[in-house]
């Protein structure tokens, strides 16, 4: 969410912005690595990690702690989920769907936190930039969208072996004699799975990002006891405010939508065409 | 939006915390998912044996209480009919009692008037015989006149 506005960080609100969306790197070229990307979802990876380990510790068969029920209905709610689309052992999927949705949760709702905190506090420790939203980073949606990807091709071949799978990808569905044609669709098709993923996490995340920022814009506006000025921070103040809102629907829902969809595409993977 | 080497490191993370996931923390969770599962459902079954025993034995507790009471009402009467018995028999025994007194005071006094009436008979004989002797002036002889006294004494 934003705060009183950052203008310390650059001169104009392009500067801002700018400065806002540039990672803290390391390295050159392709060897180039995003540290605040890599911080902060390991960080958070570690505090979901946590948080589910001692629940997992203390769960019985017993009456359940109101902090392991909290747990075990996040787990429940998971498990319906895959148990509604994938019928057969699903113990890996509930798995893989459980992290998803609670890791990408705790990114997402890095967002959420006041715009020009989590710069202050890295600038602290001599971090020139810092991107708190790992998810706002193609790499990080990117990477877990790839995880999926090699996870469909394992279920596929594991469902229909090598010679079946492969039979897929030449014969369907236009038959043996088009052979060229189902290459390029299955392809198009196979591809576009981690590519929408992807792209449909990272879109919404950088969007509501920068609608935050230029939220925080409305702060420049503010330079004395001026009716502009007035004007400017109140709508700073309640357009953030309205965003933030409707924000952690979008930081959900996409959370759901990512936990869902691969589960979706490995059922797919394993149906015979 | 350049992607580049962080994509492995975030690859690497997302592994790492799967991996973990499918280790450590859905596997117990699960397990204890499904335990308790299946102690609620061997609870309510017992609930609903529980239930059932429950309603057979407040059958039997209802035949039991039906038949004591039929037992009871069964004694009531004997013990009642007995009583009448008793009372009915106690009153017969008294009253022949009392018949067996009035007939022997009956005879009592039969007896007593007999006595009274020889008596009486024999003193008015003495007397008869008495003041006839003053009337005749001389002793009579009982003996020699016993045929005469007897004869008057019948008479009174």
């Amino acid at each position: 969410m934003a705060t009183e506005h950052g203008a310390g960080h650059g001169a104009s609100p392009t500067d801002y912005i700018l400065h806002h969306l540039t990672h803290y790197k390391v390295g050159e070229g392709f060897w180039t690595w995003h540290v605040d990307t890599l911080l902060m979802s390991a960080l958070l990876a570690a505090v979901v990690g946590f948080f589910f380990w001692r629940a997992a510790r203390k769960a019985t068969s017993g009456v359940p702690s109101k902090y392991v029920g909290f747990f075990e209905l996040v787990l429940d709610f998971v498990d319906g989920q895959v148990a509604d689309i994938y019928h057969g052992d699903r113990r890996f999927l509930v798995a893989l769907g459980l992290s998803l949705f609670t890791w990408v949760i705790a990114m997402n709702t890095m967002d959420l936190l006041p715009l020009d905190l989590p710069g202050g506090i890295a600038g602290l420790f001599g971090a020139e930039y810092w991107r708190v939203l790992p998810t706002a980073d193609l790499n990080g949606t990117l990477a877990m969208a790839i995880v999926v990807l090699v996870l469909i091709l394992v279920f596929s071949l594991r469902a229909k072996g090598l010679a079946g799978y492969a039979h897929e990808w030449v014969a369907v569905p236009f038959g043996i004699w088009l052979a060229p044609a189902n290459l390029v669709l299955n392809l198009v098709e196979l591809l576009s799975k981690p590519v929408s993923l992807a792209m449909r996490l990272f879109g919404n995340m950088f969007a509501g990002e920068l609608l935050f920022m230029l939220i925080a814009l409305l702060g420049f506006t503010v330079v004395g006891a001026d009716l502009g000025s007035a004007l400017g921070m109140v709508g700073q103040v309640l357009m953030g405010s309205v965003w933030a809102v409707f924000h952690i629907l979008i930081v959900v829902l996409q959370a759901y939508i990512f936990m869902v969809l691969p589960i979706v595409y490995i059922a797919m993977s394993e149906e015979h065409h | 939006m350049d992607v580049n080497a962080t994509f492995i490191g975030q690859i690497i993370v997302f592994l790492i915390l799967l991996w973990f996931f499918n280790k450590f923390v859905v596997p117990p969770l699960a397990q204890a998912n499904a335990d308790r599962r299946k102690k609620i459902a061997e609870g309510l079954e017992a609930a609903e044996k529980g239930q059932k025993n429950l309603d057979e034995a407040k059958g039997q507790v209802d035949a039991l209480i039906r038949e004591a009471r039929e037992r009871a009402n069964q004694i009531v009467d004997q013990a009642s009919k007995r009583s009448n018995e008793i009372v009915e028999a106690a009153k017969q025994s008294a009253l022949s009692e009392g018949d067996r007194l009035v007939a022997a005071a009956k005879q009592q006094i039969e007896l007593e008037t007999a006595k009274a009436r020889e008596t009486l008979r024999r003193e008015v004989a003495d007397l008869t015989v008495r003041s006839a002797a003053k009337v005749l002036g001389r002793e009579i002889d009982p003996a020699r006149h016993a045929d005469i006294l007897g004869k008057l004494a019948t008479e009174i």
